[in-house]
């Protein structure tokens, strides 16, 4: 846990913090709403005694305490998938709208761009990109298992993602829950922080910069975007966002999140970051029993 | 053209657009369903058909221009270009409620034995060839996948990937 102890400063309550760092989390699945109902998969999982965990604030989500969700039938019929709690945060906050044209980032292996396509009730058009060939093949299997007719995958890097292929027409929404350090997914992969190095997280935080802005560029005017990590990093979080509200137009904008949360942060280290950042979310593991989150909504002013 | 190939092309509408005989029209897609599994044409109204690569058919609900080059639109849907046409399983889970004939129903067991890539001796006296399979979900019948049904056995057509032990 060594690398979290630099946020002491900027978590409350920063041993309980840890301490659910250290805690296992179990299975979470998401009902995929263009299969079938909330009611049937309740009864379908009832029917296969398996138990379930309502999720107080998202009626579509359930906790598996005691099951994995790959082997039973609700999800070889790809009526759930498994997803985490706090994964499913970042489209609901962009809560796109059925015929909405909606561009995936960084999509690869799927939970969130079918998630997209499912409220949007699989109409419009959900461009998923994703820069690695491998993950894409993960992104397709989810998305044909699930039943999605309305995702479109293409693999290129998002920092230079391509309107050719589609007529050149932007979008009305865009996602963007970029490659992070995943210090947020402690609890499901307890060797996550290994690997960690400053100059890493420094690293990928360019990486995140240069897409963010291209979904910005790509993003109609009065269009939305949504900016997540699994990450507590401020290099990869307010930094990010402090960035590109200098590079293109776009304003941070506040959103209702029906879990417990801790604003933005406007200062680390020897850095000041615009006020607005106070307005993305912070989501710790220990506030709601969850991963760890980050997730800021994004607004490209009308013209 | 392989199926390497990342470049989807939209099926002609019928057979006066079509410059390869061998190239299956949307026309004939939707008499197929129609025809072997009683899905009305309607069910795929709103939604295009694609080729990727020779006889691989995809299903898209959207108009993009023709050729895309990506990859992936929608999903996997038929097989054309040989004797039988064979939809996948992605396809009737998504569209085999609508189907009224060549239906097979399974019990639990040999639903269970379906999905695991059995193939079984079941009576059946309706067309050989490729069918839809069902089982009881949550109360009601759910399309499982396609079945291959020839010589009194249902041959299991699960691809290795999707086969599981439930």
């Amino acid at each position: 846990m060594e690398p979290l102890d630099r946020y002491r400063p900027i978590v409350d309550d920063f041993e309980a913090f840890i301490d659910a760092c250290e805690r296992p989390l179990p299975s979470a699945v998401r009902v995929n709403t263009i299969k079938t109902t909330v009611e049937r998969v309740q009864t379908a999982l009832a029917d296969a005694d398996i138990a379930v965990e309502p999720v107080d604030w998202h009626d579509g989500l359930f906790v598996l305490p005691k099951d994995s969700p790959g082997a039973n039938w609700p999800y070889f019929h790809g009526w759930i998938h498994g997803q985490e709690e706090v994964s499913v945060i970042p489209a609901t906050v962009l809560d796109p709208q059925p015929g909405d044209r909606v561009w995936d980032a960084c999509a690869a292996p799927g939970s969130k761009t079918t998630q997209l396509a499912a409220l949007m009730d699989d109409t419009g058009e959900v461009v998923a990109t994703d820069n690695n060939l491998g993950r894409i093949s993960a992104l397709r299997t989810n998305t044909e298992r699930l039943g999605a007719t309305t995702v479109a995958v293409t693999h290129e890097d998002g920092r230079n993602h391509s309107l050719k292929p589609f007529g050149g027409e932007g979008y009305d929404r865009a996602l963007v829950d970029v490659p992070c350090s995943c210090e947020g997914t402690i609890r499901k992969n307890p060797d996550t922080l290994e690997d960690w190095s400053l100059s890493h997280v420094e690293g990928i935080s360019g990486v995140q910069k240069g897409i963010l802005k291209r979904a910005v560029e790509v993003t109609e005017p009065g269009g939305t975007v949504v900016y997540s990590t699994c990450t507590f990093a401020p290099e990869e979080n307010e930094a990010v966002l402090d960035y590109v509200l200098d590079e293109v137009a776009c304003e941070i904008v506040d959103y209702d999140l029906p879990l417990n949360h801790a604003p933005g942060i406007t200062e680390w280290q020897d850095e000041t970051y615009d006020p607005s950042v106070a307005d993305a979310k912070r989501i710790y593991p220990h506030h709601n029993d969850t991963g760890g989150f980050f997730c800021a909504k994004l607004e490209v002013p009308a013209e | 053209m392989s199926d390497q190939s990342t470049e989807f092309t939209r099926l002609p509408e019928t057979d006066d657009e079509r410059d390869d005989p061998e190239r299956a029209t949307r026309e004939e897609v939707l008499d197929f369903w129609a025809e072997r599994f009683g899905v009305p044409s309607e069910t795929f109204e709103g939604y295009t058909f694609w080729e990727r690569g020779a006889g691989k058919l995809w299903l898209y609900r959207g108009h993009p221009p023709s050729p895309v080059d990506i990859e992936g639109l929608g999903m996997t849907f038929l097989r054309t270009r040989q004797e039988h046409w064979k939809p996948t399983l992605e396809a009737v889970q998504r569209f085999g409620e609508h189907a009224s004939r060549n239906v097979i129903h399974l019990d639990e067991d040999a639903a269970q034995a379906f999905v695991a890539g059995e193939d079984q001796e079941l009576d059946w006296d309706g067309d050989w060839g490729y069918l839809v399979v069902t089982h009881d979900l949550a109360g009601e019948a759910e399309p499982v996948g396609v079945g291959l049904y020839v010589y009194g056995e249902l041959r299991s057509q699960v691809p290795k990937g999707r086969r599981r032990e439930l």
